[in-house]
């Protein structure tokens, strides 16, 4: 019998240990000298009073739901893939190849090429890691560490020495052509009369990104597939005895893995920036492992948690243009709800079994 | 390249493999006790700060080592509570306390001295100054010797000379004393040492406040010796280096001290020359910064000598009952 009821598990851990994260951001924000009261408001206000605000946050949270969903996918499977932020970017660097050096007449055509592209490179980032951990035995999240370095480094080699423009001092690549340029949520509202905020990113990687919580939701608990990952994750040596081959679990969970973390480079490369810069995914990569981890795997509360965040990154930003907070205060904030959901889970979860066989007890009795 | 320009080279060599020695030490006390510890980073980053700003602040940079040692012990001690107390993943732990640091140091350093995210440049009594060892200027005229004993071996400061000499004083300790017998026990067997009537929980413990002492004087190396005051991820991936050569070294002091140097030479190779032309091929300088990276893969995917971790790494330990 369960020690506690499944919405407890889903939806008052996670609640109570981003109120803990809260509480202490709010003690940060006080000691800083600032009202936490005022400064949450401010982040609501930029964040969600306008079209304007919502806009980064969707856009901010696109990144994070296909970081979230990596996260969450190679969870299943038991398997921690820290390497989101090495994958997104080596998936920008499938778009801008795709983007530069292929004439696309439509956008329809070049988000589906760039898309595969980044897909395909993340997973291919992805695959040298699930291979040593399923070949040879090396840890995946050692691996995985130092693949983010190693794809920052050659990132780096790869803009200042081959992808940069002729006479440009700036490390990036040229600017994609029109044609590869993806509509806003702007140009998508319009049509149906409503007037979405023209100057904010978010653009149609948004729709694709819901489409990718679907998907994810039908592979893991519609498909076979899925019910291996699953059955894996729980027991290997159950998933042995019931014929799955773990070497074909591991490559193919970290391969998904891998290709979803991608394919955010179709939101911050294709969509927002237009050409490929450095560093260009800004620690979403990171962000992946908190959304996942709030989002208890689940590709419904990874897309909750991705928006939260979105609203986190947005209000931060708004924070750090009105107040002395920095826009650090938000990697706190995440690094908190990391801790909190992630590695201290039994610290809120014990008490809270013990409280809810209490109140069975006494139901009983 | 002559003579002298190899000293200069290995000089920074030194240089630059302490903290990374320091931090890999403090992994391998971490990680041989069974508590695997990838937070190496951030605690190496909020004793930078705390070293920097209190050594600022006071004028003193002993109390500024103080404050990095105090500082990423209590970090480490979370890291002991999630990891030990609580039982929870301790990947995941590490990953937000690495994270937490990044993002609590700017905020510190911003509201105390609204420089950006930086202490004020630190000078006099406030930083380290390097040790001159006896005889270093008589002997210096001697031929290949002279310059060796007083470029490379004598002028640095006392933390470097620390950290060396912490590698036969981890060796000792580990392999000569009960207590390292132990340690190492409960990172392969924690059941065995507590059948032993040994508390697991308190060995681990210990190894983890071992280990925020010492990220803390590798933190605190770097913003009072290696430069002068902390500056925004000054780490800069430091405390994943150091993780790659605890596993380069397989968990063991003296080839600890090997990995780092090697790690270190990189480094200094790197900060010096840039891109190197080897008979018409050029090495770009991203090759040199991404090396230790690509030799921990191949280490760890036992195509040369496979490095294995110790038994329970990673495991909370549940006493039966």
């Amino acid at each position: 019998m369960d020690k506690m009821p499944a919405w407890a598990d889903i939806v008052l851990i996670p609640l109570i240990s981003l109120l803990l994260a809260a509480l202490i951001s709010a003690l940060v924000i006080l000691a800083i000298g600032e009202d936490p009261l005022a400064a949450l408001k401010l982040m609501v206000d930029g964040a969600l009073g306008s079209t304007y605000g919502w806009g980064y946050t969707l856009y901010y949270a696109t990144n994070f739901i296909f970081t979230g969903l990596a996260v969450s996918v190679a969870y299943h499977a038991q398997l921690f893939n820290i390497g989101g932020e090495g994958q997104a970017t080596l998936g920008g660097l499938g778009v801008a190849l795709m983007c530069l050096f292929i004439p696309w007449p439509h956008w329809t055509l070049a988000v589906l090429g760039a898309g595969l592209a980044a897909a395909a490179f993340g997973a291919l980032w992805a695959a040298i890691p699930a291979y040593l951990q399923a070949k040879r035995g090396s840890h995946i999240v050692i691996t995985t560490i130092m693949f983010n370095f190693i794809a920052g480094a050659l990132l780096n080699y790869l803009l200042v020495n081959i992808l940069k423009p002729m006479g440009s001092m700036d490390p990036a690549t040229a600017r994609f052509p029109e044609a590869t340029n993806l509509p806003t949520l702007h140009e998508i509202l319009a049509p149906i009369g409503i007037n979405f905020s023209k100057a904010a990113p978010a653009n149609v990687a948004f729709l694709i990104g819901l489409v990718a919580c679907v998907a994810v939701w039908l592979l893991i608990w519609r498909t076979k597939l899925g019910y291996e990952i699953r059955a894996y994750g729980k027991s290997e040596s159950a998933a042995v005895y019931a014929g799955i081959s773990p070497v074909k679990i591991i490559m193919i969970a970290m391969l998904i893995s891998g290709g979803l973390a991608g394919m955010m480079a179709v939101n911050n490369v294709m969509g927002e920036a237009e050409r490929l810069v450095l560093n260009s995914t800004e620690g979403a990569g990171f962000i992946g492992i908190a959304v996942a981890l709030m989002g208890r795997n689940h590709p419904f509360g990874v897309l909750l948690a991705a928006i939260l965040f979105g609203f986190l990154y947005q209000g931060g930003a708004e924070l750090a243009l009105w107040t002395k907070i920095p826009r650090e205060l938000i990697v706190v904030i995440q690094a908190l709800v990391i801790l909190f959901t992630g590695a201290l889970d039994n610290m809120v979860r014990l008490p809270l079994e013990r409280l809810f066989l209490a109140l069975r007890r006494r139901q009983e009795g | 390249m002559d003579y002298m320009t190899l000293l200069q080279v290995l000089d920074s060599t030194v240089r630059l493999a302490t903290p990374l020695l320091l931090a890999c030490l403090a992994g391998l006390y971490s990680e041989r006790a069974g508590v695997v510890d990838i937070g190496l980073e951030g605690k190496m980053l909020i004793a930078a700060l705390f070293s920097g700003a209190i050594a600022y602040v006071t004028g003193s940079v002993w109390l500024g080592v103080l404050a990095a040692v105090v500082s990423s012990t209590l970090l480490s001690l979370v890291h002991g509570l999630a990891s030990i107390t609580f039982r929870g993943n301790q990947l995941i732990s590490g990953v937000a306390i690495t994270m937490f640091a990044q993002g609590i140091t700017v905020l510190i350093a911003q509201d105390w001295f609204q420089q950006g995210g930086r202490t004020p440049s630190l000078f006099g009594g406030a930083r380290f100054t390097p040790i001159t060892l006896p005889f270093a200027e008589t002997l210096q005229p001697v031929p290949i010797l002279g310059p060796l004993y007083y470029e490379l071996i004598s002028g640095h400061s006392a933390l470097v000379y620390i950290g060396f000499l912490c590698v036969p004083a981890t060796w000792w300790l580990l392999y000569r004393t009960r207590f390292g017998l132990r340690l190492r026990a409960v990172g392969e067997n924690p059941a065995a040492v507590d059948t032993a009537g040994v508390s697991v929980v308190r060995l681990r413990y210990a190894a983890i406040v071992i280990c925020g002492v010492l990220c803390g004087l590798a933190g605190a190396y770097l913003a009072t010796g290696l430069q002068a005051g902390f500056t925004k991820d000054m780490t800069a991936g430091r405390g994943y280096i150091a993780l790659a050569a605890l596993i380069f070294a397989k968990w063991r002091p003296w080839y600890a001290l090997y990995a780092t140097l090697l790690f270190g030479l990189l480094q200094a190779v790197a900060l010096r020359y840039q891109n190197i032309n080897i008979g018409g091929v050029v090495i770009p300088v991203q090759v040199m910064d991404v090396l230790p990276y690509i030799l921990t893969v191949v280490i760890l995917a036992g195509f040369v000598g496979k490095a294995i971790p110790p038994r329970a790494g990673g495991q909370p330990y549940v006493k039966e009952r």
